[in-house]
Order: C-alpha cells, then sequence, then structure tokens
C-alpha cells in the first residue's frame, strides 16, 4: 500500500497518546495532590454565599490557590466531607447524629462556624387579596401529614378566606430548607404532607406561585428578593398576641422574625486547617462574610457573632452546638459559646 | 373480470390520493421536529445574544452574572472529551474489527452482539454510578477530567462498535475476497481495504458518539463535577522537556451543561442570559461536530473508488 488510509493514519495516531497519557497520569496522580487546592461542598443553599468568597479568594491569591466548590446538598456534602473528601462542607440545617457518628468513625474532627442567616419566606401570588398575614399554627394545619388530601381550599384553613383551591409549593425531602421548615412549622423535621409540587430547583418554585392565584410556597430569602415582582411575602405571626413580622435583614438580625429565620454553617475539617491555604480560606470568609452575604441577599450574622466565630476557629473549638438534634430559635452567639458535642 | 376504464381510473385516482396524503403527512411530521428545535434554537439565540461577547469565553464563572463565563466550562468540556476520544475509538474500533472480521459466528458472540446492542440503551445514569466505584474509588482516579472522561467513553462504546460494525459489513464481500485471491492475511486485508473504504461511516459512528457525550450531565454529576471551578486545569502542553503532561488529566474539572444547569437555578434572572447563551455555544459545539461528520463522509466517500 502506498498511502495509509485516514482512519489508520488516526488509530496510529491515538493509541500511542492514551497509553501514554494512561501511564503518565498514574504517575502524576501522586504529584497533583501538592497542588494548593481548597476543595468545598455541600448546601445549595450556603453556595452563592461560598462561591462570592472563593471568587474574591481567588482574585485576592491571583491564583496561586485553587478553590473547588460543588453543590451535593448538605446532606450528600456531609457525606463527602466524613469520607475526608473535601475541606469543608456548606451545610443549611446542623450536622445530625448520623453524620456526627459517620465523621467519629472515618476519625474526622470539625469546626462549626456559622457564616449568615437566611429566612425562610412564605410567598403567594401578587393576585392573592386575602392573606394579609399567617400564623404559624396556620402554616402547621396547612402543611402537616394529616392535611395530605384534607385541605384542599383556602378556607378549611381560615373561614375568613375564599373558597379557592389552594396550590403547594414547596422544595424536595432531601434538601436542609425542608428539614428546618418542617421542624419550625410542624414541629417535627420531615413530616409534611406528600401532596405538593416538589423541586430542588428553586426557581420553579418561584414560576408556580408566580402562576397560580391560589398558590402557597416556601424557600429562602434570596429567591424572593430577586423576584419580589412576581410574588408576595407573606408576614408570619409566630404566636398569638405576637405582631405579624415581614422577612428582611432588620427583622431577622433582630430576631423578631420567628420561627423561620436560620443560621446556615461552613463545617471546616479540622486537620485541613493545618494547611495554610484552608486556614487562610475560612479566615478570608468569616472577614468577607458582612460585605459578601449581603452581595447575595443573605443576611449578615452580628458582629459579635462573626468575632466569636473567628475565636472559635482560631482556638480550634472543634463539634457541633446542636448535639445533632435540629433546634429551631436558638441564638448564633448562643451557639457558638456552647461546648462543642462530637 | 372486465373492469371498465372509468374504475380503472377511478382506483388510480384513489391510489394517487392517498400516495399524495402520506406525503403531506411526513411532510409535516418532519416540520414538528424541526420547527421545534429551530423555534428552541432561535429563542435560545435571542436570549443569549447580548451575553454572546469574546469575554464570555475568557472569563470564569462569577456571582455577577455580566462578568461571568465559560472558561473552565469550555476547557472542561473539550478535555474530557478528548480523553473520550481516546479511549472509546481504539476500543470501540477494535472490537468491532473483531467481531465483524475475526470473531466465530457461534452463539457466545449472538450473546456478545446482542449485548452491545443493548448497552447502547443503558440509561447514562447507570454508567455514572458505574464510573463512581470503578474509576473514582477503586481506581482511585478521583473527580478529575480521566474519570469523567472514562465514563463518557463507555457511554458512548456501544455506538462506536455498532456503528463501525455497521459500516465494516457495507463493504462488498468480494472486496475480501479479491484480498485473499492475492495471498493478504486477515489483517492486511482488514487494514489495507476494509478499514479505509469503511472509515466513512466509522467515523461519523465516532462523532455521533462523541456529540452525544458531550451533553451528557447525569454521568458526569455522578461522578463529582464541581460546580464552581475558577481556573484551568494544568496545561497538557509544557515549556520543558517532555512537552507534554499528564497532569491534567487528575485535575478537577466542570463542563458545559453543568454550567448552564447552575445558572438555570440562580434566583438571579440576568443568570438566565447566560444559560441561554452557553446553551447556544453547546448547541453550536454538537452541530459543528456533526457537521465535520458529514463532510469527513462526504470527503471519504468521494475517494472510494471500486
Amino acid at each position: 500500500m502506498k498511502h495509509k488510509s485516514l482512519s489508520s493514519r488516526i488509530k496510529g495516531a491515538v493509541s500511542p497518546v492514551i497509553t501514554a497519557a494512561l501511564g503518565v497520569s498514574l504517575l502524576a496522580g501522586v504529584a497533583g495532590a501538592a497542588d494548593k487546592i481548597v476543595k468545598i461542598d455541600g448546601s445549595s443553599t450556603v453556595y452563592p454565599i461560598t462561591e462570592a468568597v472563593a471568587e474574591d479568594f481567588q482574585k485576592a491569591k491571583k491564583g496561586d490557590v485553587r478553590v473547588t466548590v460543588g453543590i451535593s446538598g448538605t446532606g450528600g456534602g456531609f457525606k463527602k466531607f466524613c469520607r475526608g473528601e473535601t475541606d469543608i462542607s456548606g451545610a443549611s440545617r446542623p450536622i445530625l447524629k448520623k453524620e456526627m457518628d459517620a465523621c467519629k468513625q472515618a476519625g474526622i474532627q470539625y469546626i462549626e462556624l456559622p457564616v449568615a442567616y437566611d429566612a425562610l419566606t412564605v410567598v403567594v401570588n401578587p393576585q392573592n387579596t386575602w392573606l394579609k398575614q399567617i400564623t404559624v399554627d396556620e402554616l402547621k394545619k396547612i402543611w402537616e401529614p394529616a392535611a395530605q388530601g384534607q385541605i384542599k381550599t383556602w378556607n378549611q384553613v381560615n373561614p375568613a378566606w375564599p373558597n379557592t383551591p389552594i396550590k403547594l409549593f414547596g422544595p424536595g425531602a432531601d434538601s436542609g430548607t425542608f428539614d428546618y421548615f418542617t421542624e419550625a412549622v410542624v414541629g417535627k423535621a420531615k413530616s409534611s404532607r406528600g401532596d405538593y409540587t416538589a423541586s430542588e430547583d428553586d426557581n420553579v418554585l418561584v414560576q408556580g406561585v408566580s402562576r397560580d392565584k391560589g398558590a402557597l410556597g416556601y424557600f429562602g430569602y434570596a429567591y424572593y428578593a430577586e423576584n419580589s415582582k412576581k410574588l408576595k411575602a407573606v408576614p408570619i405571626v409566630e404566636k398569638a398576641g405576637k405582631p405579624a413580622v415581614l422577612p428582611s435583614p432588620e427583622t431577622v438580625k433582630n430576631g423578631t422574625y420567628q420561627p423561620l429565620a436560620r443560621p446556615v454553617f461552613i463545617y471546616v475539617n479540622a486537620s485541613s486547617v493545618a494547611k495554610p491555604e484552608v486556614k487562610e480560606f475560612v479566615e478570608f470568609y468569616l472577614n468577607q462574610a458582612p460585605k459578601l452575604t449581603k452581595a447575595v441577599k443573605y443576611v449578615p450574622l452580628p458582629d459579635k457573632a462573626y468575632a466569636l466565630a473567628k475565636s472559635n476557629f482560631a482556638k480550634k473549638k472543634t463539634g457541633t452546638g446542636f448535639g445533632g438534634e435540629p433546634e429551631v430559635g436558638v441564638s448564633v452567639e448562643e451557639l457558638l459559646q456552647r461546648e462543642g458535642k462530637h | 373480470m372486465q373492469q371498465s376504464v372509468a374504475e380503472i381510473r377511478r382506483l388510480i385516482a384513489r391510489h394517487k390520493f392517498w400516495d399524495y396524503a402520506f406525503a403531506i403527512v411526513g411532510m409535516i411530521c418532519l416540520m414538528v421536529g424541526i420547527l421545534v428545535l429551530l423555534s428552541l434554537f432561535a429563542d435560545l439565540a435571542r436570549t443569549g445574544a447580548p451575553r454572546l461577547t469574546p469575554a464570555f469565553f475568557t472569563s470564569f464563572p462569577s456571582r455577577m452574572a455580566e462578568e461571568a463565563g465559560i472558561l473552565s466550562a469550555w476547557v472542561g468540556s473539550v478535555l474530557v472529551m478528548v480523553v473520550t476520544a481516546c479511549a472509546a475509538v481504539p476500543l470501540g474500533v477494535a472490537a468491532a474489527i473483531y467481531l465483524e472480521e475475526y470473531a466465530p459466528k457461534n452463539w457466545m458472540t449472538a450473546i456478545i452482539e446482542i449485548n452491545v446492542t443493548n448497552l447502547a440503551g443503558v440509561p447514562s445514569i447507570v454508567y455514572g454510578l458505574l464510573a463512581l466505584g470503578l474509576f473514582v474509588y477503586i481506581l482511585g482516579f478521583g473527580q478529575s477530567i480521566l474519570s469523567a472522561g472514562l465514563t463518557l467513553a463507555l457511554l458512548i462504546l456501544p455506538v462506536v462498535i455498532v456503528a463501525t460494525r455497521e459500516s465494516l459489513r457495507a463493504v462488498p464481500g468480494s472486496i475480501r475476497e479479491a484480498a485473499y485471491a492475492l495471498g493478504a492475511t486477515r489483517w492486511q486485508m482488514v487494514s489495507d481495504h476494509v478499514l479505509p473504504y469503511s472509515s466513512a461511516g466509522i467515523m461519523t459512528g465516532i462523532i455521533m458518539g462523541l456529540s452525544r457525550a458531550i451533553g451528557e450531565t447525569a454521568p458526569i454529576i455522578t461522578i463529582g463535577a464541581l460546580t464552581f471551578i475558577a481556573f484551568l486545569p494544568n496545561s497538557p502542553i509544557s515549556p520543558e522537556f517532555p512537552f507534554v503532561n499528564a497532569k491534567w488529566l487528575m485535575d478537577p474539572f466542570t463542563v458545559m451543561p453543568i454550567q448552564m444547569f447552575n445558572w438555570t437555578s440562580r434566583p438571579e434572572e440576568e443568570f438566565q442570559l447566560n444559560a441561554a447563551a452557553a446553551g447556544v455555544v453547546l448547541l453550536a459545539m454538537t452541530l459543528a461536530m456533526n457537521a465535520v461528520a458529514i463532510y469527513l463522509r462526504y470527503r471519504i466517500r468521494k475517494k472510494i473508488k471500486w
């Protein structure tokens, strides 16, 4: 044959490359680990804050340190974290008992740092004229498991409201937001009716509520803030005799927006702190948090809380302030001063 | 038995009517698919147009929609495709040649053949789970470009094998017999005659497989592609000896569909524009790959003279 065919030429060129590439990559695997890299994963609620910090941190370090941020959800993030695959895990709820056990078994110690507040916001369609405020009891009546198939119209919840079908939208059961809402409203985490439109994508919920007059939904404050023209936030009455409170940075900060304001956390692997880039990143995180949380429409913690978090981090105070149980309405300062449980 | 001319004319007219009717129905069916695709593409292009600037291709993702770009995503996609092609092409083509030209025709080969075809229909998430166990944990490649490329290679392997076999089969048996008659061995017959003649079909199959792989999200998410990456993998080319390095294979990465998905789930409306623009780029990449396949097929077919 005078000329080689196209395909054999390609094959001739490709095969040595793949063999070489595979061979060298096995050797390179160890060398690659020496790069300065901060691995972060976890909650989608904490993601926007972490992403903003990571972006600014890398700019400040001029590409010297690499930061990767994934979204596996709070639970998925803890799975990786407790296998030692990540340095930092974002969490929209405190670490749970079984995750504490998993970390303990793998010998992973962690530092729990609250980084911001999020306000779970209950929203309705702008055309909803009857709902001026809602009590936690009414929310419970709508969302508790016993309501499934029973509560179908607004007047079933409160006779003053019209006989309009009620359409419900909320996050799926894997979400930390779902865990917190059910804990705060129904009284037991993960206990909710199942016949509502569930989506992990909050934009689906925004669309759903903005298109249906009888809709009601809940999600993080940032999604309401960006879509406040299409949605109406409902003031929450914690219990009878208390005033109705709208979610806003002020009401979250002064503690009147209860029980739906919650802190969100990052968990730092205590042995990763030995790496200077991780230590530097977390310090940068806590220093920049007041500014960056506002930029991504979250509510910063009080300054005192950040100062406490910084000193906890400097002291490498490990463990969680919660003890594996979800808790509603605890102040961040108190939390940071608690004895860490392992 | 006699039929009048009028009756025959009526019969012909009726048959012609159905002939015509089917042509119309067929045309409508074709249009439904094409128009939906076109309007989708037009809508994406219209929405994404303000973001389709050079800076969009050279910027990293950012929390500011206007500054965010797809640099790490498209570089990731390209590198993953390189690994996929390097793994899937030799494996797939060699497997197909063996099955078609060498393997004895017995029940074993029959079972393998049926399974290869079935593998093409396995949901991609299953490959993702397999890869998570095999590449990420057992072989220890981690959440790297290498793992992702090999995962997608597995995914498109059946496509490549089936396409290669089809085009090998299209080569007339007389060519093989002629080669044997001149004393060629089986390998000489395959490499000098059958492969060159079928290369057009093989290339098409490979590129179809790759353009499927580039849009895959599920298996890549399963093995742990990351959402926020504001750096590039190590460069495959280095200034010092030996000029190429394989460090990039082990680097963390993100790909176009994941970047797009992340933008669509943002609260800020402006990110929807970025998602649309990324969608246009991804579609353009896929269409370009298909265009290359068509062009190559045309070029190579023209050269074949038998």
